[in-house]
C-alpha cells in the first residue's frame, strides 16, 4: 500500500495544546504544508500572535517570534524590508488582528507590505475566556453578551477583508473557511497562493482570512461548529476572493 | 481493501470531525478512553460491525483512502494508505452500486 497523507515535516510531530476540534490545528497543518510543497522552510520567518495560537512557534518548525498583541504587521514590515530575501508571515487571531491591532493591520496593508497574513476569524476571543470580539456576530452569546451580539449596543461585526481589500496597497485578499473537506482543500489553496506570490517577489499585501471553528466558546460540538460556519458565519463574512 | 487508515489514539482528541467526515462511516468513536482521558476515534473493527458503528455493513475495509478524515482532523493524527491503482485488478463484479468493485491485488 502506498501513502497518500501523512504528516508534513513542518508540522513538528507533537501534540497541540488546542481544545478539542479547534481550528488552529488544520490552520497548522495548511500553512507547514504549503512551507514544505514550497521548499521554503529554510527562509521562511512567522510571528505568532497574542491569543489561543500564541503557541504556534512550538509546532511549526521553521524559524518564529513572538511579538506584543495586534503588532505582528509592524514587526513583520521591519523583518521584510531589512531581510527582503526571507518569506515573512504573520499567524493572527481576530482579538489579535481586528481589535487591538486594526491600525497595524489596515497601515502595513495600506503601505502594500510583502507579507503574507494569514487571519484565523473565530468570531471570540478563545484565550481569554470567550469575550466578544470585533467580528462576534449579532445575536452571538459570548461572555461578554450573554443576551447575544446587539447592533445598538455593540456595534456590528467588523469586516476586516473587505476594508483590507479596498486598499491599493493590497494585491489579494481571501476569505476561505475551515468547514468541512472542500473547504479546506480551498482554504490550502489560498494560503499557498498567497505565498506564491511574495516568493515570486509580487509588489504588495497580501492576506488570507480563515473562518475557523472554536466550539468551546460557541458552546457547540466539533460537528456542530462546522455546520455554524456554513450556515450562519458565511452570511456575515462571505466566501471568496475579495482582491487579486 | 482499497484503502487503510491508522489513527494515533493516544495523541487524539475524540473531536468526532473525522467520523462525521468519512463517506464510509467507516471511524467511531471507542468506548474506552486513552491515557489523556478522550474518547478516540478508531477505525471500524470489522468483526464488529455493525454492533459498535451503528451503521449496517461499515468497517474499516470500507474504506476508500479518501483523505477527507486526514484533511479535517485539527491534530494530523491520522495516516491514509491506498492500494496503488495500477497494481489491483479490476474485476467485473457489481459492487453495492452496480459498479465493478476492485477485488484482487496483483502479485
Ligand atoms: S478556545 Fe477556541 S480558539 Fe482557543 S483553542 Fe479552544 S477552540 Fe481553539
Ligand atoms: S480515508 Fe476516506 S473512507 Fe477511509 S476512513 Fe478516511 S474518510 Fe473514511
Ligand atoms: S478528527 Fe482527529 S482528533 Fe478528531 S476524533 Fe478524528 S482522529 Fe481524533
Amino acid at each position: 500500500m502506498e501513502t497518500v497523507f501523512t504528516r508534513t515535516p513542518t508540522f513538528k510531530d507533537c501534540p497541540t495544546h488546542y481544545c478539542p476540534g479547534c481550528g488552529h490545528g488544520i490552520a497548522h497543518r495548511l500553512i507547514a504544508e504549503t512551507i514544505d510543497e514550497l521548499d521554503i522552510r529554510d527562509r521562511t520567518i512567522g510571528i505568532a500572535p497574542v491569543g489561543c495560537a500564541v503557541l504556534a512557534y512550538d509546532y511549526l518548525d521553521v524559524d518564529m517570534i513572538e511579538v506584543a498583541h495586534g503588532r505582528a504587521p509592524a514587526v513583520a514590515t521591519g523583518m521584510k524590508r531589512t531581510n527582503p530575501d526571507k518569506i515573512i508571515f504573520s499567524y493572527q487571531g481576530d482579538g489579535d488582528l481586528a481589535a487591538i491591532g486594526t491600525a497595524e493591520i489596515i497601515h502595513a496593508a495600506h503601505r502594500g507590505e510583502q507579507i503574507t497574513v494569514i487571519f484565523i476569524n473565530n468570531a471570540v476571543f478563545g484565550m481569554t475566556g470567550g469575550q466578544m470580539a470585533p467580528t462576534t456576530v449579532l445575536g452571538q452569546i459570548t461572555a461578554t453578551t450573554p443576551q447575544g451580539r446587539e447592533a445598538a449596543g455593540e456595534g456590528f461585526p467588523l469586516q476586516v477583508s473587505e476594508l483590507l481589500a479596498l486598499l491599493p496597497g493590497a494585491i489579494y485578499v481571501e476569505r476561505c473557511a475551515l468547514s468541512g473537506a472542500a473547504g479546506i482543500r480551498k482554504t490550502k489553496k489560498a494560503i499557498k497562493h498567497a505565498f506564491e506570490l511574495q516568493v515570486g517577489g509580487a509588489q504588495g499585501f497580501s492576506l488570507v482570512e480563515l473562518l475557523s471553528p472554536c466550539p468551546v466558546y460557541w458552546r457547540m460540538t466539533p460537528a456542530e461548529s462546522m455546520e455554524w460556519i456554513e450556515k450562519e458565519m458565511t452570511k456575515v463574512f462571505p466566501l471568496g476572493r475579495l482582491k487579486g | 481493501m482499497a484503502g487503510k487508515i491508522i489513527i494515533d489514539t493516544e495523541r487524539c482528541k475524540g473531536c468526532g470531525l473525522c467520523v462525521v467526515v468519512c463517506p464510509k462511516s467507516s471511524i467511531v468513536i471507542s468506548k474506552k478512553s486513552n491515557k489523556n482521558g478522550y474518547f478516540p476515534a478508531q477505525p471500524v473493527p470489522a468483526d464488529r460491525r455493525p454492533v459498535e458503528s451503528g451503521v449496517e455493513g461499515a468497517a474499516d475495509t470500507d474504506c476508500t483512502g479518501c483523505c477527507l478524515c486526514a484533511i479535517i482532523c485539527p491534530e494530523a493524527i491520522i495516516e491514509v494508505y491506498r492500494d496503488q491503482p495500477n497494481k489491483i485488478d479490476i474485476v467485473a463484479k457489481p459492487g453495492k452500486k452496480g459498479k465493478p468493485r476492485l477485488v484482487e491485488e496483483k502479485t
